[in-house]
């Protein structure tokens, strides 16, 4: 019976409509569409679901509360493994990872994982009363810095086996790329904040405006008192292209495109005092995640026309399927296998046009995926404005240079034991995407609990 | 919350304040700056640290009024706080004993030089300012900077105080009576910069300079602070903000510093019609 009732759509705002504003565009379950798609799982003995969850989230164990509509317990069974679960529920690239295993999906479609996830933590949000239980101070202090999903998971579990524990955050406002980079539109900072109050409630202490390696330093912090150090400062320094004309007027990174949008507001100047400026048409360079979020808001910022530049085809991109697919519905265009090489600007330095060259695929690479050829002489011209840089990023160096004796690989990444995640600096912990390169939200998260269980061995040990 | 504790109007836009921030005065050096927020709404704004005093852990910061953000910060008063003061932020300046070294400061850029000024003295250089400004009333913190050097030389653009002209004038007094100068920083508008450097270059004189291009987080992160700097892009809040002044695309600084000029003037035009509330 389970099998015949078809996975729920989401519901969202019209294409058309919410391609002008900042609004979420996924509405979420009702209660009645929540409980039927519950009830399509089958509560597998050996739920291969979990064993797609970086995390493990005991998938099958929440999802039967919902559908006996006890939505609190729901939400309480996530937490058990998932610090975050309303944020989880809905950025993860939940198709390659817990639904990607579900049973349901080797004949049909798999149960709707992360929307119920999402469901649970928001009814959890508005109805729960938020309360936590204390737990026996054990004395030790550790400090955090960056206040990423990976510092942030960290924080949370240490806190809960009663270490006190300090974030040291560089920006105003802790959140990491949930704040700045991924749009309001799809993670609303008011969720993001709302996570953050619940550690905050656990005994968290979050410091913002603190960039280690200038206000203060590892070394500094161990000899400060603090018992062990673990470091989550992510993947935030911004590559370009390193073609001519990439510093002319016009020319973003999709780091500063995106912070200014979402961190300060800038899509609600003048009334917030950063401006951030788009033109009538756009090219954003890449094809993962942090460039559909910038072509997507580009067009709500009031661009006309949109496109995704990337040199490989549709089947290569790195974005989540529905990302993608949302921006399309909403007038992303793509110009696929198509790579530029020079941006012009006009007399006053302002971008006004773009040489691209076309490629096609030939011999598959390292990575599996075909390698794009360029197609030599197929140079040609395109009228844009604007043009947003996604192309990666890659690891900040402020803490990693200050900080003697920690080991870091050729791309400037810290080496970490991938069971521990202790470092080559004792008492040094280190997760999420300053370990690994750009990845996930629920992969940082699932780093920094590791990191927080042997941490905890760690100070343990150490008495 | 980081209390202002002393405001002093040195010139009709310019105005010093002094905030307690013990943490960032505790690391602060010459050459650094700070990026503050006045409230919720506001925009991150990035200041150079005038002076420091790490036993009352407060940082003074100059700043002048030029657009929406900096006539809100001019309004401040003793006692108001800043939201946000995040810092210190850059690269400190290389103080070491280089012979006789040239502090210039061209209006506003007198603020930034005063620590850079300060410290070489303390190191054992010989220290000649030269200071600039529009007129004699808009000259400031003349008092501090003859603390902090052992000569200085003022040019004002219409003679009511030392040389007639401008700083490369004063530059051109202090070279042309013989003295030997090893170093030269030279802080203020890029264009007063740029001449600096274009009159420095064929002396074959080292010429250090402090750049303000538009920035956002000041950690890295976002890369609208890039300048070109001996043909390679740099961002100027990790890399900088000093530079080797002859290697500087100085077009393209200035170029890049009028990128959002159409939303700063909206900005301040509602900010006049508003009376200065938001
Ligand atoms: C635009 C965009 C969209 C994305 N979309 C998705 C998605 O849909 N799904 C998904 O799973 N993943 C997505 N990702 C990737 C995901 O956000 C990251 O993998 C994840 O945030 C990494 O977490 P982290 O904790 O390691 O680092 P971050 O989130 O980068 O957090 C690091 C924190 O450390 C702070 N910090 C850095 N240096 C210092 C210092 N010196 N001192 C103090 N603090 C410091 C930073 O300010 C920041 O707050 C996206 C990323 C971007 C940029
Ligand atoms: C490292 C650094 C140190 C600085 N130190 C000081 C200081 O000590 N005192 C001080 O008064 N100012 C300093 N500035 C400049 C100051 O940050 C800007 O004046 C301020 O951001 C302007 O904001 P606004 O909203 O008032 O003006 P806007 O309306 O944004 O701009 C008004 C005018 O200022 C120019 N401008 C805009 N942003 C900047 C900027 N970041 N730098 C330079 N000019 C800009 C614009 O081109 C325009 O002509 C510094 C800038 C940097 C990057
Ligand atoms: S955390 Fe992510 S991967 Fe794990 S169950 Fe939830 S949505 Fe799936
Ligand atoms: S594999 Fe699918 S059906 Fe089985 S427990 Fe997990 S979600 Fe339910
Ligand atoms: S201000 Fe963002 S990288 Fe320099």
């Amino acid at each position: 019976m389970a099998l015949k009732v078809p996975r729920h759509e989401m519901p969202c705002q019209d294409a058309q409509e919410r391609a002008h504003n900042f609004d979420e565009v996924a509405l979420g379950y009702t209660r009645e569409m929540a409980v039927e798609e519950a009830q399509r799982c089958l509560q597998c003995k050996n739920p291969l679901c979990r064993t797609g969850c970086p995390v493990e989230v005991l998938i099958p164990d929440f999802i039967k509360k919902v559908s006996e509509e006890d939505f609190l317990g729901a939400a309480e069974v996530l937490k058990v493994k998932n610090s975050l679960p309303a944020i989880c529920g809905r950025v993860c690239p939940q198709e390659n990872q817990c639904e990607s295993k579900c049973i349901l999906g080797i004949k049909g479609e798999p149960v709707a994982i992360g929307r119920l996830e999402r469901f649970a933590a928001d009814y959890e949000m508005k109805h729960g009363d938020g309360t936590v239980e204390k737990v026996q101070p054990s004395g030790k202090k550790v400090a955090i810095i960056g206040a990423g999903p990976a510092g942030l998971a960290c924080a949370g579990d240490l806190a809960k086996a009663g270490h006190a524990v300090t974030v040291f955050e560089a920006l105003h406002v802790a959140g990491g790329v949930l704040m700045y980079g991924i749009p309001q539109f799809r993670l609303p900072k008011e969720i993001v904040q709302r996570e953050i109050g619940n550690l905050e409630k656990l005994g968290v202490e979050i410091l913002t405006n603190q960039v280690v390696g200038k206000v203060t330093s590892v070394d500094e912090l161990m000899e400060n008192g603090y018992d062990a150090v673990f470091i989550g400062t992510g993947a935030g320094l911004p590559y370009f292209m390193g073609i001519p004309g990439e510093n002319l007027n016009g020319v973003y990174s999709a780091n500063e495109f995106l912070t200014r949008t979402n961190l300060m507001k800038g899509y609600k100047f003048p009334e917030y005092a950063t401006p951030v400026k788009v033109g009538k048409k756009v090219a954003v360079l890449g094809a993962g995640n942090v460039a559909m979020d910038g072509a997507r808001t580009a067009l709500r910022l009031g661009a006309e026309e949109v496109s995704i530049i990337y040199r490989r085809s549709r089947e290569e991109m790195p974005a989540r399927k529905e990302e993608a697919e949302h921006a399309e519905e909403e007038g992303v265009q793509f110009r696929l296998l198509t790579n530029p090489v020079a941006i012009h600007g006009d007399e006053r330095g302002w971008v006004k046009s773009m040489t691209c060259l076309r490629y096609e695929l030939g011999e598959p690479d390292a990575s599996g995926r075909r390698s794009p050829v360029a197609i030599s002489g197929s140079e040609f011209e395109i009228e844009v404005d604007t043009v947003i840089v996604a192309i990666g990023q890659g690891p900040n160096p402020l803490v990693t240079k200050s900080t003697p004796g920690l080991e870091l690989n050729k791309r400037g990444n810290i080496v970490a034991d991938p069971e521990t995640l202790a470092t080559s600096k004792p008492g040094v912990f280190a997760g999420g995407d300053i370990v690994t390169g750009a990845a996930t939200v629920i992969l940082a998260m699932g780093a920094g609990k590791k990191a927080a269980a042997s941490i905890d061995a760690y100070l343990k040990s150490k008495n | 919350m980081y209390r202002v504790v002393k405001r002093r109007q040195l010139a009709p836009s310019i105005v010093l304040l002094e905030v307690e921030a013990p943490a960032v005065a505790a690391k602060a050096e010459p050459g650094q700056f700070v990026i503050v927020r006045m409230d919720e709404k506001s925009e991150r704004i990035p200041l150079t640290v005038m002076d420091f005093n790490r036993e009352k852990g407060t940082i003074t910061i100059v700043i002048q009024d030029v657009g929406y953000s900096s006539a809100l910060i001019n309004q401040m008063e003793e006692g108001s706080a800043f939201l946000d003061f995040v810092g210190p932020l850059g690269v400190k300046t290389e103080i070491e004993k280089y012979g006789t070294v040239v502090c210039i400061g061209g209006g506003l850029g007198i603020a930034p030089v005063h620590p850079i000024a300060r410290a070489l003295k303390e190191a054992g250089n010989k220290v000649i300012s030269v200071l600039g400004s529009r007129s004699a009333d808009l000259l400031i913190l003349e008092d501090e900077m003859r603390a902090a050097s052992d000569e200085i030389v003022v040019a004002t653009n219409d003679g009511s105080m030392g040389i007639q002209g401008f700083v490369t004038d004063g530059l051109a007094h202090v070279l042309n009576r013989g003295e030997k100068v090893d170093i030269i920083w030279a802080i203020g508008p890029m264009i007063m910069m740029k001449a600096v450097c274009d009159y420095t270059r064929p002396l074959g004189i080292k010429t250090i300079v402090s750049l303000n291009p538009v920035m956002v987080d000041g950690t890295g992160m976002c890369g609208a602070c890039r300048v070109s700097v001996g043909d390679e892009t740099k961002f100027a809040c990790v890399d900088g903000p000093e530079f080797d002044g002859h290697l500087v695309d100085w077009e393209l600084a200035m170029q890049r510093l009028a990128y959002f000029k159409d939303e700063e003037n909206r900005a301040k035009a509602r900010l006049e019609c508003e009376g200065g509330h938001h």
